[in-house]
């Protein structure tokens, strides 16, 4: 099959309605196994930290939050290009489906640091390089959300929301290495891909879990938000309605 | 497989969104350098780049042996290091659970005439180490042990 077959294939939403219809109970099982597995493992089996004692405890959700809010940043991006330059309606469907899950983690990742910080760092919140671009993707979000509701016409939407996007895509890099760029009160990476992690395997271990958890996790509302998206903009068609009624019937 | 060119020129549009994006933030941050900057390390201070008299923050290392308390108020005097330059900092009130000496501290306040850092609150910045209690006394152990081995072939 070739790379353009493949390509108009995933971009009919009819197919990607079924397809992800067959992925949605795995990714159900298997994300809350790892999520909640690796909280109940992190919460109760990892002894607790040599300095912070139990608050460490946190970057359970924290980690997987940020990691996964900047991951669907970069999918609702990559969505936002693929829409503009190949006028794909599903890729507009993912970019709409992406930015309310984003939303929400990135504000889970805000409020779980803001938690830690006030037994860590003696405060809930200081203006340093990595919260306040955290902040800044957290707008762009809200933004994506906001110029959604503000076009009547829905493809005038896609395409602000795509540029929007886009151009928000450049905050990544600099949340990723805000921490090495600028003084800040936020530490480091513990997780080195190329060195060696400075966090012990057994704390390490249930992070991966949860981790992995959350970016199913995402990958399962993704597909669920997408669908009803499909749904709601199909619904005159005939594989729609017949679907509807055959499962009324 | 060859593109559409209106595909290919579309392309060549989100390509320049993102240039023109990423100059934008890395100009504008070029121009921000010095306050995107939560703090200004020992060094800086020391070389007067830090203002006087103003506002701002001072971040490194508790030097070990430094803390004095005071016997009869919650005054605290401390020395911040970066191993290249040291600051003396003087705070009154309640310091963070994880603030000790030789663990990183960001202290908010005002550089004085006389030198000294007269911080209104000081927050303890933590490390990216984390390890069980048990890894860290055997760390400390073994360090120990190294050390005195160390000794002993010099001798």
């Amino acid at each position: 099959m070739s790379i353009s077959s493949t390509f108009h294939k995933w971009g009919s939403p009819r197919w990607f309605y079924q397809f992800s219809g067959r992925l949605l109970p795995w990714l159900a099982i298997l994300s809350l196994l790892l999520l909640v597995g690796g909280a109940v493992w992190g919460l109760a089996f990892v002894p607790a930290d040599y300095k912070q004692g139990n608050s460490f405890r946190i970057m359970y959700i924290h980690v997987p939050a940020a990691a996964v809010a900047m991951g669907a940043y970069m999918t609702m991006a990559t969505a936002g290009a693929i829409h503009l330059i190949w006028r794909m309606k599903l890729a507009a469907m993912v970019m709409k489906a992406i930015a309310p899950i984003g939303a929400s983690l990135t504000f889970l990742s805000l409020l779980t640091g803001a938690v830690w910080g006030k037994p860590t760092w003696g405060t809930w919140w200081v203006w340093d390089a990595r919260i306040t671009s955290v902040l800044i993707l957290f707008f762009l979000y809200l933004g994506v959300i906001a110029l959604h509701q503000a076009f009547e016409n829905r493809d005038a939407a896609a395409k602000a929301c795509a540029v929007l996007a886009i151009v928000g895509a450049v905050n990544i890099p600099i949340i990723y290495w805000s921490v090495e760029w600028w003084y800040s009160l936020h530490q480091p990476a513990s997780i080195s891909f190329t060195g060696e992690s400075t966090i012990h395997p057994s704390m390490l271990r249930p992070l991966m879990a949860t981790l992995c958890g959350m970016y199913l996790f995402f990958g399962w509302l993704l597909l669920l938000y997408t669908r009803i998206e499909i749904l709601e903009r199909e619904k005159n068609t005939r594989w729609v309605q017949d679907l509807i009624c055959g499962e009324s019937r | 497989m060859a593109m559409h060119p209106q595909r290919k020129q579309r392309l060549l549009i989100v390509v320049f969104i993102l240039l023109v994006a990423g100059l934008a933030a890395g100009l504008l941050g070029y121009a921000l350098k010095e306050n995107i900057n939560l703090f200004y390390p020992p060094a800086e201070i020391a070389s007067g780049k830090a203002p006087v008299g103003k506002f701002m923050r001072a971040g490194g290392m508790v030097q070990e042996g430094s803390v004095e308390r005071a016997s009869d108020s919650l005054k605290v005097r401390f020395v911040v290091t970066d191993f290249s330059a040291v600051v003396t900092v003087e705070y009154e009130g309640i310091l963070p659970d994880l603030f000790a000496e030789g663990e990183g501290v960001v202290a908010s306040g005002k550089l004085g005439e006389d030198g000294i850092f007269y911080a209104s609150e000081v927050l303890a910045k933590h490390d990216e180490t984390y390890m069980p209690p048990e890894v860290s006394d055997a760390l400390e152990k073994s360090a120990a042990s190294r050390a005195a081995q160390q000794e002993k072939g010099s001798q």
